[in-house]
């Protein structure tokens, strides 16, 4: 049992200069088998194992990260939460989600600092009105918090947007998600790491699987560069990379891996106190606790796996932003990024159960996977402990492209993918 | 950020260009007898290659016309250009973990 984080562990390590911290998870060698195998450590991942001995007592787990935990897309995102997807399937996932996120802190005794600082959908045009009051409405109707601003109201809220109706993008209204805002993305995976390693899991990181041990049409097991480790069921998370394994298990996924783009500025002081999104113009903007405009921008048009992203792109996210605020205009950045995201054809995630028997994948979560991180590693952990979709994402099965069931949210979604 | 070698106009930068994904896929020849898991193969799988991919270009705001690539997109090194109907190129399609 770990110790609790508190107030009072706060102070008592502080008396010591803070050189006595228990280690919040270990770096054990691995075993020669486990009951089930987690390929990749980022939120999703570690999610996955952590509600899998949370929820179904299955605690004889592998976490396998060929880097180290959460340094790709759970380090790379822009950290917004929202839950204000169109369709009912979206709408129920990401709201269970969004609903897991408010209690995340207590639950994992780890300071995610969720933040519900609201999350804003700029309008610039008739048809993104139209859409917009449509999506405010299903959100509505499916219990997820939504309403429609007008310019006026936007104005109170986010004081320094251009709406002179001159600009190159009049903004003509917004929706708007009080519950949605931002948290730490590095303390989601901390937070979820140090829970599995409480419960006894193994979190292995440095550790590249090569491939997968298939016998009779069911996987047994993984090889890595740390040798071969057998298990009876084996999860994959590992957005940008997921047809890359899939293609080590003799299958083949409807993903395109692209770069997605972020970006963050010199710190300054507090200025803007909400997260604005524009799918129209592709940019939204947040600012971060420690004072840096986190600006996230779209993907490149065609597949990459180089965690770097256009220039092209930046620079028509970057117009925009100075486009909607001025007073950004001589703000400097300081870093820019991307990450590998696996992009589905219909721009809703793959959760379920592959041609390989026992061997279940989590992926396409595309450009907005980690506002899901909780529920998405609860239904997985629940797909891979019963072997059946739970019913929140058995509508998210990969046999969708043959039946045409597709959740089209592309668009829908509130931000073009 | 490409550069990329139309074949009809020489060198222009990527942003000229639209993207038109996989090359030489086949439409099915007996689309009345193939199943929805043909036509799922056909219509939505893709290899996603970590490495060599033989992919489609249009220079959109150029001459408009269609062409083939061979790159690498690992380190996006252009490797060939070839036109539409050309044979694909003999090069080593290497992928990678």
């Amino acid at each position: 049992m770990k110790s609790r984080y508190s107030i009072f562990s706060l102070l008592r390590n502080a008396r010591n200069y803070h050189e006595n911290w228990e280690k919040a998870w270990h770096s054990p060698e691995p075993k020669a088998s486990y009951d089930v195998i987690i390929v990749g450590g980022g939120g999703h991942g570690l999610a996955t194992a952590y509600y899998l001995g949370k929820n179904h007592g299955i605690t004889n787990i592998a976490v396998i990260e060929r880097g180290w935990l959460g340094g790709g897309n759970t380090g790379r995102n822009t950290t917004i939460v929202r839950s204000n997807y169109l369709w009912d399937q979206s709408a129920h996932l990401y709201e269970h989600a969004m609903k897991l996120w408010e209690g995340l802190s207590q639950e994992l005794n780890y300071n995610v600092m969720f933040s519900q600082r609201g999350v804003m959908n700029l309008a610039h045009n008739q048809s993104d009105i139209r859409e917009i009051g449509r999506r405010v409405n299903a959100n509505l109707l499916n219990g997820v918090d939504s309403e429609f601003l007008t310019p006026a109201q936007i104005k109170e809220i986010v004081p320094i947007i251009d709406l002179r109706e001159n600009g190159r993008y009049p903004v003509l209204g917004a929706s708007f998600q009080q519950r949605g805002g931002t948290a730490r993305h590095d303390a989601v995976a901390w937070g979820y790491a140090r829970g599995c390693d409480e419960m006894g899991i193994d979190i292995i990181q440095e550790c590249p699987v090569n491939g997968f041990i298939i016998e009779n049409g069911e996987v047994k097991g993984v090889e890595t560069g740390k040798g071969t480790i057998r298990a009876n069921k084996v999860g994959v998370v590992v957005a940008g990379h997921s047809s890359v394994m899939a293609n080590m298990a003799g299958f083949r996924l409807p993903i395109h891996s692209v770069p997605l783009q972020a970006l963050v500025s010199e710190p300054v002081k507090p200025i803007l106190n909400t997260v604005v999104m524009s799918g129209a113009v592709h940019a939204y903007i947040s600012q971060s606790d420690k004072g840096e405009l986190v600006i996230g921008a779209g993907t490149d048009k065609y597949i990459g796996y180089g965690q770097r992203g256009s220039l092209d792109v930046t620079e028509e996210t970057i117009a925009a932003v100075c486009e909607l605020f001025p007073l950004f205009k001589r703000m400097r950045m300081l870093r820019q990024w991307g990450g590998i995201v696996d992009t589905c054809p219909d721009a809703s995630p793959i959760i379920g159960k592959t041609p390989v028997d026992n061997l279940f994948f989590n992926c396409g979560w595309g450009t907005g996977g980690f506002k899901a991180t909780p529920g998405s590693g609860w239904v997985f952990a629940h797909t891979i402990a019963t072997g059946e979709p739970h019913q929140l994402n058995e509508a998210f099965a990969l046999d969708r492209f043959q039946t045409g069931y597709l959740i089209d949210e592309h668009g829908a979604a509130a931000v073009a993918h | 950020m490409l550069l990329i070698e139309c074949p009809y106009c020489g060198p222009r930068t990527e942003s000229e260009f639209s993207y038109g994904a996989e090359a030489h896929i086949a439409r099915p020849k007996n689309p009345e007898e193939i199943s929805d898991k043909e036509w799922a193969d056909y219509v939505f799988l893709r290899d996603n290659t970590k490495g060599i991919v033989l992919e489609r270009w249009v220079h959109t705001a150029g001459c408009r016309r269609w062409f083939n690539l061979a790159r690498n997109t690992v380190t996006y090194e252009i490797l060939q250009v070839y036109e539409m109907g050309a044979k694909p190129p003999k090069i080593e399609l290497k992928s990678f973990v």
